[in-house]
């Protein structure tokens, strides 16, 4: 996928898992995909279908019992599976950042505003006075919508957008080459979720950094992406860019995804839920993971389980509809 | 406006005392109550050696066994020694003791629940084995099996009670530390590059410390009724340091005589010293447990 020479950051066959006392859970299952860039790159999928797994395990930060059994990472021409304690440490919070879910309990309760930015900077840059890291908190604050002199609030003095701001503040401290935004909007509203994905993508071209958004909701990475890797029990089911996923989604579960989307030009839309729910994780349908939710489930589909399928430029599909010789 | 505002808040978070917890309802009026009582005593035992009327150890001040009188306030006991000396400075040993237990229990309890709960595994679960059976053993009956062994005194006393509270600390700090380990601050301060040791000491020992200042009231009141408790079955200090735990048990042995006055003011004075560290723990429990400030 990509020209794999000048990606900022490969993924090859990327494979997390959980080992639990009733047996190994494949949370990411031979994940592959590259990011460029200034990229953004949407990562769309349910609950438990592993896409925040991807995410942190990125930084080789996967919780325990979870861990990555196979795969390759290359940031930079880095790899970052095999780094030191003390590289890795050093490339998370400069090189790769994190924006969490819940910006209500992402910042420490006891620590001012400011001590979390002179705290972050002078643990990767220890050169760096006090001052003038609080100075470097007062700027980024101001890019990123939040008056400067809050550095002197605690967190509980500021909303949840407000504080989703100063996590997004943190995470382009020191300028890094990727941002992992995992579920950033989940816990606002939707005036505030808007407005804090702008403010994403705006940073992302100002300073010039590729961005991975991770969330379950596809209709707000569909304008606000390149490409979208769709996620379904632990595989990657389609991935393209944004307008091939919308204009012409090929795997059933990103269309019937796309039909539950509320759309303003279709006057008499009729909403549809996907029925079902999606596997055990412990106890996976044979074949293909979708096929007992899936509308053209055939005989092969029970017994197989399908490849990745190139169905167009840059457009790939876990599905036996695109396979060689079968008219879709 | 809104400056003033801001600088008002950071005020009440500079003097966290009298000021916002006036506000804070009946806990902080708990806390305020609790920490007079406290200071009280702890005053009139400070201040003893110019405040007693007499020497609190002097034998016949004046008569025996003499009901409270204008003279005697508080009476005198058999020996003829006056209760009101001996209530004012009976509770010395008592506040000793109890500090330099919560001092040691503080040293020993909070970095080996934060050690033990960090570190998970096999280390986590022996040493959680170790402090839930010292824990399951009554306090009282440990704490006097420590005394006959290590013999009397305050330091001794101070260590059994100790023993006997560590594993309250532990358990609380490490339940604590397991949630806040949890939190979606200690994940972002280690996707930030946190050093271990920086988690640890500066994300989740802050948020622990509400936990521990409860602990440590309640362990107070414990440690001065235990502290009674050992003296009052004679594995306190020695009889000639006045003690009202002592004076409990003596005033046990004259309450048949009808010298009602003996055990009645130095148990009072227990009940008080306990009730006001008791009522601040509640108090504080109520302010600070439930989420710091939200």
């Amino acid at each position: 996928m990509g020209n794999m020479t000048q990606s900022l950051m490969t993924v090859d066959t990327l494979t997390v898992e959980y080992w639990t006392r009733k047996g190994k859970i494949r949370a990411v299952d031979n994940l592959s995909f590259s990011l460029e860039k200034s990229e953004t790159l949407g990562v769309v999928g349910e609950s438990g279908s592993g896409k925040s797994t991807l995410g942190l395990s990125l930084i080789d930060l996967v919780p325990f019992p979870g861990r990555i059994t196979r795969g390759k990472i290359v940031l930079n021409g880095k790899e970052i599976l095999k780094l030191q304690k003390d590289e890795l440490r050093n490339l998370r919070g400069k090189e790769i950042c994190y924006v969490f879910q819940d910006p209500m309990t992402s910042l420490n309760p006891v620590k001012k505003i400011g001590d979390h930015f002179v705290e972050l900077i002078r643990t990767h840059e220890p050169q760096v006075t006090k001052q003038q890291a609080l100075e470097r908190a007062k700027k980024l604050l101001r890019d990123v919508g939040i008056q400067p002199e809050r550095v002197s609030d605690y967190p509980h003095q500021l909303s949840g957008g407000m504080r989703q701001r100063v996590m997004i503040a943190l995470a382009i401290a020191l300028n890094p080459a990727i941002v992992v935004a995992d579920e950033p909007t989940t816990a606002l509203d939707v005036i505030v979720q808007a407005k804090i994905l702008d403010l994403l993508n705006a940073l992302r071209d100002a300073y010039g950094m590729a961005l991975i958004l991770i969330t379950h909701d596809l209709s707000i990475v569909l304008q606000r992406s390149d490409r979208i890797i769709v996620m379904y029990a632990g595989q990657m089911v389609e991935c393209a860019p944004s307008t091939e996923i919308y204009l012409n989604p090929k795997h059933p579960y990103t269309q019937r995804l796309l039909k539950s989307i509320p759309n303003i030009e279709l006057a008499d839309q009729k909403l549809e839920a996907i029925s079902g729910s999606p596997p055990d994780l412990l106890n996976l349908p044979k074949g293909c993971r979708f096929w007992p939710r899936c509308y053209y489930a055939f005989e092969k589909c029970r017994r197989e389980a399908p490849p990745l399928i190139e169905t167009g430029t840059e457009h790939f599909a876990r599905c036996f509809l695109y396979e060689e010789g079968r008219k879709a | 406006m809104k400056k003033l505002k801001i600088k008002k808040s950071m005020l009440s978070h500079l003097l966290p005392g009298l000021t916002s917890l006036t506000k804070r309802g009946l806990a902080g009026w708990l806390v305020i109550f609790g920490a007079i009582l406290v200071i009280a005593v702890i005053v009139m035992t400070a201040l003893s050696p110019w405040i007693a009327p007499h020497d609190p150890s002097a034998l016949t001040v004046g008569p025996r066994l003499s009901p409270p009188s204008t003279q005697f306030p508080f009476g005198t006991d058999d020996l003829g020694r006056d209760m009101l000396s001996r209530v004012i400075s009976g509770g010395g040993v008592m506040l000793q003791v109890a500090i330099l237990s919560v001092i040691v229990c503080l040293i020993i309890g909070v970095p080996l629940g934060l050690f033990s709960s960090h570190t998970g595994g096999v280390i986590d679960r022996f040493i959680s084995l170790i402090m839930d059976s010292v824990y399951a053993f009554p306090g009282f009956i440990l704490a006097i099996a420590f005394t006959v062994v290590l013999g009397r005194g305050v330091i001794n006393m101070a260590l059994s009670i100790a023993v006997v509270y560590v594993p309250s600390y532990f358990r609380i700090i490490r339940s604590q530390v397991l949630s806040i380990k949890e939190m979606s601050y200690i994940e972002a301060a280690n996707a930030a590059g946190a050093r271990k040791r920086t988690v640890l000491l500066r994300y989740i020992l802050p948020n622990v410390v509400p936990s521990i200042a409860v602990v440590a009231t309640v362990n107070f009141a414990d440690a001065i009724l235990t502290a009674a408790g050992l003296t009052f079955i004679g594995m306190g200090v020695p009889v000639n340091i006045p003690d009202w735990g002592w004076d409990l048990t003596n005033g046990r042995n004259l309450l048949p005589s009808g010298a009602w006055w003996v055990i009645t003011f130095p148990g009072l004075m227990i009940i008080l010293l306990a009730l006001g560290f008791t009522l601040m723990g509640e108090g504080l429990s109520e302010l600070l447990s439930p989420k710091l400030e939200e």
